[in-house]
């Protein structure tokens, strides 16, 4: 039995952070990378479900990036995977949701795995749509945005909830082998030991290239993806009238703002 | 290849307001050519007929579904098949949780230009521009679609302006169009809905007063003081989704997308709240928002009218000294 699950390295913007010469992206300079949040849930799903099954279950994480993700993917084998596929070429650059769900879903066919997990979105790119793009390309039955899963290796459903709108849940049965996107709170993501980590530095990571998943360079980066980024810039947000000086100045200016609040009070 | 289609979506018998968003971005896109067509999926979409005749609409097609409620397979076979045969240039849907579930699907099989999270759309020398959030909502991101002749575009609740409500019906009757579904068969059966049963008695949707406590707080030791802040002033507590997740407060006290809507507030008090934009989806429209977060780049300072940038302790401290 095998779960793969798709990870992605996210970037947030340091301080000061720039705008590339083009235009079309931040400047790779000002981007600090680690594991997307999302999926260190999908993950954690995973080894749970490989803990508490009869028969031995394997968890492989797959990641599409260049050399710098293999920091996250030792952060996915310190937490419990078991193997981890890093796959990348210069033509991917520039791809979308839709590129590197094709990316996956051609992993996915070579690995042949019984469930494919992945994050509900990023956090940096937010699209939410790698995984299901992913389900759509490989034919797969699928749910998103799972917040509870009750699944057996091996059986042919799953019962999942999707979490909707405003507090509401969908109880919906999957056949299996499907695809779900997994939503935060499914679970409480473990922390790696000391001992994990230093075991997960000696495993290796398998490098795929782009021909090794069965795809050309048309089938990804700007050709391959079904939007590109023209522009990308920074919004004239409107700013929040600041109250400064020392912490008891700007408690007592608050105090102020909710009294005038209750006087006006109905 | 002509026209807009508009996917409305429904839930439990009840046409959700993004339905109505989607066709006045339909009407501020359109251009004099572009007839706008509705598309209402549902297993009788008849009943939501007469709440889609609106101005602009100039035709609705009733797809009736074999199922009562949302499955990916129906929906996004049902919309394939309408697309194929109706050949749009911009499709409107939602970027709503039934969305994720088929239109990157949808999208990725049949080779369209998408873009999810949209929140505004135009045409820039002719070419369909749609732009939306990066890195966390720090930057705005344009993007196009060059080669795609059939664009999906889900677009962010909440931005995009519908019809007022009350305006005058339209002179003519949209013509009602029935569109066969394919036959499917769901691999993915819906069974029941769940309601997330409140934990408390609390209603964050009729609170006006909230103080919220967000992942600043760092530990559920000080969820306390907070809850006792709050009882102090007279607000209701409440919490983004990180502290609701971690069990330290009841679901029913989360405010955003997957929780509650703060409804009836009109001051919220923000307190460690980064500002995620499911967050802010239930609470931004609060008429006196402050925030206080020791990050000066918190994107709540985006969406309040009062920010303190300051140690949240500290000020939680002084200005427990006032009340």
């Amino acid at each position: 039995m095998k779960i793969l699950v798709a990870v992605k390295q996210v970037a947030a913007l340091d301080e000061d952070f720039q705008i590339r010469g083009d235009g079309r992206d931040v400047d790779p300079e000002f981007l600090l990378h680690d594991l997307n949040e999302w999926d260190d849930f999908a993950l954690e799903e995973a080894v749970r479900i490989k803990e508490a099954a009869a028969a031995p279950v394997e968890v492989v994480v797959v990641c599409v990036g260049p050399e710098r993700v293999d920091a996250s993917l030792r952060k996915c084998l310190a937490k419990g995977a078991d193997r981890a596929i890093r796959i990348w070429d210069g033509a991917v650059e520039g791809s979308d949701a839709v590129a590197t769900a094709r990316i996956l879903a051609a992993a996915a066919r070579k690995e042949a795995p019984d469930m494919l997990f992945a994050g509900v979105q990023s956090s940096d790119q937010s699209h939410a749509a790698t995984g299901i793009a992913a389900a759509g390309l490989l034919g797969w039955p699928h749910a998103a945005v799972v917040s509870k899963l009750e699944y057996t290796p091996g059986a042919q459903s799953a019962v999942v909830c999707r979490e909707l709108e405003s507090g509401l849940l969908h109880e919906v049965e999957v056949q299996c082998p499907a695809v779900l996107t997994i939503q935060l709170g499914i679970n409480t993501p473990r922390y790696a030991s000391l001992r994990n980590i230093k075991q997960a530095a000696a495993k290796p990571i398998e490098v795929w290239s782009l021909a090794a998943t069965g795809l050309g360079a048309a089938d990804v980066g700007e050709t391959g993806s079904a939007s590109r980024v023209r522009r990308m810039y920074v919004p004239d947000k409107g700013r929040a009238q600041l109250i400064d000086g020392d912490a008891a100045t700007q408690a007592l200016r608050l105090a102020q703002i909710i009294r005038e609040f209750k006087a006006e009070a109905p | 290849m002509s026209g807009l289609l508009v996917i409305a979506e429904q839930r439990r018998g009840e046409l959700r307001s993004v339905s109505l968003e989607l066709l006045g971005a339909a009407q501020a896109l359109r251009s004099a050519e572009d007839p706008v067509t509705v598309a209402l999926l549902a297993a009788d979409p008849q009943r939501f007929v007469s709440a889609l005749s609106l101005p602009g609409v100039d035709e609705i097609v009733t797809i009736a579904l074999a199922v009562t409620e949302f499955d990916p397979d129906t929906v996004e076979q049902a919309v394939a098949a309408l697309i194929a045969a109706r050949k749009p240039r911009v499709v409107l849907l939602a970027h709503s949780v039934d969305s994720f579930g088929y239109a990157p699907a949808l999208a990725a099989r049949a080779g369209y230009g998408f873009a999810t999270d949209v929140f505004k759309v135009e045409r820039v020398d002719g070419e369909l521009v749609a732009t939306r959030g990066g890195y966390g909502q720090k930057v705005n991101v344009e993007v196009d679609f060059p080669g795609r002749s059939i664009v999906l575009l889900a677009l962010r609740a909440g931005v995009f302006k519908a019809p007022e409500a009350g305006a005058a019906p339209p002179a003519v009757t949209p013509p009602v169009t029935a569109f066969a579904a394919p036959a499917t068969v769901s691999r993915a059966v819906g069974r029941k809905f769940i309601e997330l049963s409140p934990a408390d008695d609390v209603d964050m949707s009729t609170a006006e007063f909230i103080l919220s406590i967000g992942r600043g707080i760092g530990e559920e030791a000080k969820v306390g003081q907070f809850r006792e802040l709050a009882d102090a002033l007279g607000a209701t507590l409440g919490c983004s989704r990180p502290i609701a997740d971690a069990g330290w407060l009841p679901k029913s006290r989360q405010v955003g997308q997957s929780g509650k809507t703060a409804s009836a507030c009109r001051l919220y008090i923000a307190m460690g709240v980064s500002g995620a934009i499911q967050h802010l989806a239930g609470m931004k429209h609060v008429n006196t928002i402050v925030a206080v977060n020791s990050d000066a780049e918190a994107s709540i300072f985006g969406v309040a009218k009062y920010g303190i940038v300051a140690d949240i302790f500290e000020i939680a401290k002084e200005l427990r000294r006032h009340f």
